[in-house]
């Protein structure tokens, strides 16, 4: 009897190292990525002269992201398979989810979605591991791209922040281009009206007055019919998303940087005295005139409290403001007014945006008919009808920003062109372009909330400092 | 026809037998060996199914793979040794301890109460069960975006319905401490009823006589519950104590839908650093060091409590029946 148990034994011991030697040989060849790069264009196959019916019968799949760009996209893809014979699949993730799923996805190494919305700083994330297609040889291919897609009519800020060498600390404009501008937004302030029209209060030209007026405003309007209105709405999840708004913004204006780079070397720069002392700025304003359980806060929050009459003022993307200002859109909508927001000490009104771009799969096997996608997407035709009949607005393109149709479209909104055009030449990103940009944004944001909390600022953004240096060295 | 019914069945049953006989003769004596083998092969599948990713995880953990680094180099034991020099793994393990042991603790005294209540009642005590078993129907990420709403300061019914007593300005998740007791609140409003089941099984599959000699010793309610019902109930707590202890040190979904591990990093328990790691910042092997970190601390959590749950059951085996 005992003889079996050991029999057995033996057996089980021998079955598990059987079962182990293919476990670990697998696992030798088990990491998913691929590290080679992409050396030969295949935009370099494509040749003769331009034909939108190059790829007829074939489908593309799309993965998107939730917005009214994309209802725009989605609402128009029927011209785009009548122009060129190619089928377009999609499926659309809410934001909160949609980069996961597409980190994911891309990191698998397969190529399941040929095209996708991405953003400017996704780049510096999915750049590197060779993910992103490199849409120059496209574009620089006349048999591939039309002349009608007229490259000199995109903003070149907004082209080139989806350019980069894939060096970090490199300055954007140089290098690849990973992903074109599809649709963007700039940050400004957006303010009710109507509170400031009671109160007698003009929107605020110096950070200092702003800090002032969100506090007046909290203070003062529920007494003046106002109910439960707060001063200025700011983002505030523990998140990457609430450093890139309006805190970049004005901390830009005040002419801070995130990173200072010495001989292609990274060093954390948001505790030098001036970033401390504006983050504690910051900090104190959203307690002064903020939203309650701000360290929840989203754009969408920001964005629905404002139409909603519950914050005074937005300091976040003109789109956000923009969907509760449209007619019917929201209690406060016809009575939301947009100004570029306060100036630098040194009058600077430099802006950091946000720019929904289109990349292609790196892995697409379809990518003679992604491209084509990519052009029309990007193209006037599209971008016309989307900025007109559609909400797809603050246009990527100079044409249709000066378009007749679509000033006449968006000059109900007060303010609204004004703004865009005082700042659209001084936005760009704002950020030092590198692939631990989540990462230490994500730190700011919870640094940010500790000081809101009453932690000392200088000892929390040493902190971050201190621990952002070992991660970007 | 007795008689010869009784005649046929011995006839038939010794023929029988004298088949078996021949049939178990027939089986190889090597194929009857493999049979025990054969048996344990599903076992040895699954078994290696659940080996085969976890192994694989650890495999990774020696190597620095980021996707930054898709074709990575060994470095050994780096990972390990960075998340233990790291403050903010130690704050994580921090949380995530204060997390679990709270959760734990608040879920076994209400789910203990809340049995003991309905084991005395009769009908309301059978609805009551019923609609106390809902929130467990429900995804904890939904029930934790449900809270977040109700515990909105300005919009939230909670602040509305504490108005009248003066506290209606409370800013729940916004501060560290509140942000913590928040997100347990929501764990033990989720899972309370899953200790109360199981307690309430136990109730009343406790033998009877014990406490009709307690009653008709004069024995009072507190004396009763202290010396009868709570030691022969408590490895029927301990199996849900071990249960929701493991759950809450693997805690991701209601925290992150309800604070996303803030303010700053006061619920950042270990899950969702690995997450942080491993799928927003890319660091595919330290975030699964993580991981594995994480599982060492539940296997060692469990084995002490299950330990400890058969030590429990023998005592209570030696409460009189």
């Amino acid at each position: 009897m005992d003889m079996h148990v050991h029999d057995r034994r033996r057996f089980l011991a021998l079955a598990a190292a059987a079962a182990s030697a293919p476990l670990l040989t697998a696992c030798g060849a088990g990491f998913g990525g691929d590290d080679k790069k992409n050396d030969g264009s295949a935009a370099a196959d494509v040749t003769g002269s331009f034909d939108w019916k190059r790829e007829k019968g074939r489908t593309v799949k799309a993965l998107l992201n939730k917005h009214p760009y994309t209802d725009a996209l989605i609402a128009d893809l029927k011209t785009f398979t009548e122009k060129t014979g190619i089928k377009v699949e999609y499926d659309v993730f809410p934001e909160d989810n949609y980069f996961d799923k597409l980190t994911v996805d891309l990191s698998s190494g397969r190529a399941s979605y040929d095209v996708f919305m991405l953003g400017a700083y996704m780049v510096w994330q999915y750049g590197p591991p060779g993910w992103l297609e490199d849409l120059g040889p496209w574009m620089r291919n006349s048999s591939a791209t039309g002349d009608e897609w007229d490259q000199a009519d995109f903003f070149p800020n907004l082209l080139q922040a989806d350019q980069w060498s894939l060096k970090a600390g490199a300055p954007l404009g140089q290098g690849g281009q990973y992903a074109l501008p599809w649709g963007w937004e700039t940050n400004v302030v957006a303010y009710n009206t109507e509170v400031f029209n009671k109160l007698g209060l003009k929107p605020a030209e110096s950070f200092d007055e702003l800090r002032e007026l969100a506090g007046v405003i909290k203070r003062k309007a529920p007494g003046a019919g106002f109910d439960g209105m707060y001063g200025i709405a700011v983002r505030g999840s523990r998140s990457w998303a609430t450093i890139h708004p309006g805190f970049m913004t004005m901390y830009a204006r005040n002419g801070l940087h995130d990173f200072t780079v010495t001989g292609g070397k990274l060093k954390p720069a948001m505790n030098t005295p001036e970033a401390i002392a504006f983050t504690q700025d910051w900090a104190g304003m959203v307690k002064q005139g903020g939203p309650p359980s701000w360290t929840s806060y989203t754009w969408y929050q920001c964005s629905s409290d404002l139409g909603a009459k519950k914050a005074g003022m937005l300091f976040d993307a003109d789109t956000a403001a923009y969907f509760q200002a449209v007619q019917g859109a929201s209690p406060a909508s016809g009575k939301i007014a947009f100004h570029p927001g306060p100036k630098g000490p040194d009058g600077s009104l430099a802006t950091n945006m946000w720019i929904w771009s289109l990349g292609m799969n790196a892995r697409s096997k379809k990518k003679s008919a992604a491209w084509l996608f990519l052009q029309w997407a990007t193209g006037k035709e599209h971008l016309r009808k989307g900025a007109i009949t559609y909400n797809h607005i603050d246009p990527v393109r100079k044409s249709i920003s000066q378009d007749g149709a679509y000033k006449d479209k968006m000059k109900h909104l007060e303010g609204f062109i004004d703004t865009f055009e005082t700042v659209v030449d001084q936005t760009k990103i704002q950020f030092t372009p590198q692939e631990q940009f989540f990462d230490a944004t994500t730190s700011w944001a919870a640094a940010l909330q500790e000081i809101y909390g009453g932690k000392n600022a200088k000892s929390v953004l040493n902190g971050l400092a201190s621990d952002l240096a070992s991660k970007v060295s | 026809m007795a008689e010869t019914t009784s005649f046929t069945e011995t006839d038939h049953g010794a023929a029988s037998r004298e088949e078996g006989a021949r049939q178990v003769r027939a089986v190889p004596r090597w194929r009857r060996g493999l049979r025990p083998y054969l048996l344990i092969v599903p076992a040895l599948l699954l078994t290696g199914g659940i080996l085969y990713p976890f192994g694989l995880g650890l495999y990774y953990t020696l190597f620095d793979f980021s996707a930054s680094k898709p074709r990575p180099d060994m470095v050994g034991f780096d990972n390990y040794r960075t998340v233990f020099t790291q403050d903010a793994f130690w704050n994580s393990a921090w949380v995530t301890v204060l997390y679990a042991v709270g959760a734990a603790a608040f879920e076994t005294v209400l789910g203990v109460a809340v049995a003991l209540l309905l084991h005395r009642s009769s009908i309301v005590g059978r609805v009551l069960e019923k609609i106390l078993i809902l929130p467990l129907m429900i995804a904890p990420v939904i029930a934790a975006i449900i809270w977040k709403l109700m515990l909105q300061p300005s919009v939230g019914v909670i602040n509305h319905l504490l108005k009248p007593f003066g506290l209606g300005g409370v800013q729940w998740t916004d501060t560290p401490t509140g942000a913590l007791l928040s997100s347990i609140a929501v764990d033990v409003w989720v899972y309370t009823p899953f200790v109360a089941i199981l307690a309430l099984a136990g109730l009343r599959s406790l033998p009877t006589s014990p406490f009709e000699a307690a009653a008709v010793d004069g024995a009072g309610w507190w004396y009763t519950f202290r010396r009868l019902t709570l030691p022969m109930l408590w490895p029927y707590v301990l199996v849900a104590v071990i249960f929701r202890f493991m759950d809450s040190l693997k805690v991701f979904d209601i925290i992150y839908a309800l604070t996303e591990g803030g303010p700053g990093d006061s619920t950042v328990v270990l899950q969702i650093r690995a997450y942080l790691e491993a799928i927003r910042f890319q660091r595919y092997s330290f975030g699964i060091s993580y991981t594995i970190v994480l599982w060492a601390v539940v296997y060692l959590a469990a084995m002490v409590l299950v330990r400890h749950l058969g030590r429990i059951q023998n005592r209570a085996a030696e409460v009189p029946k």
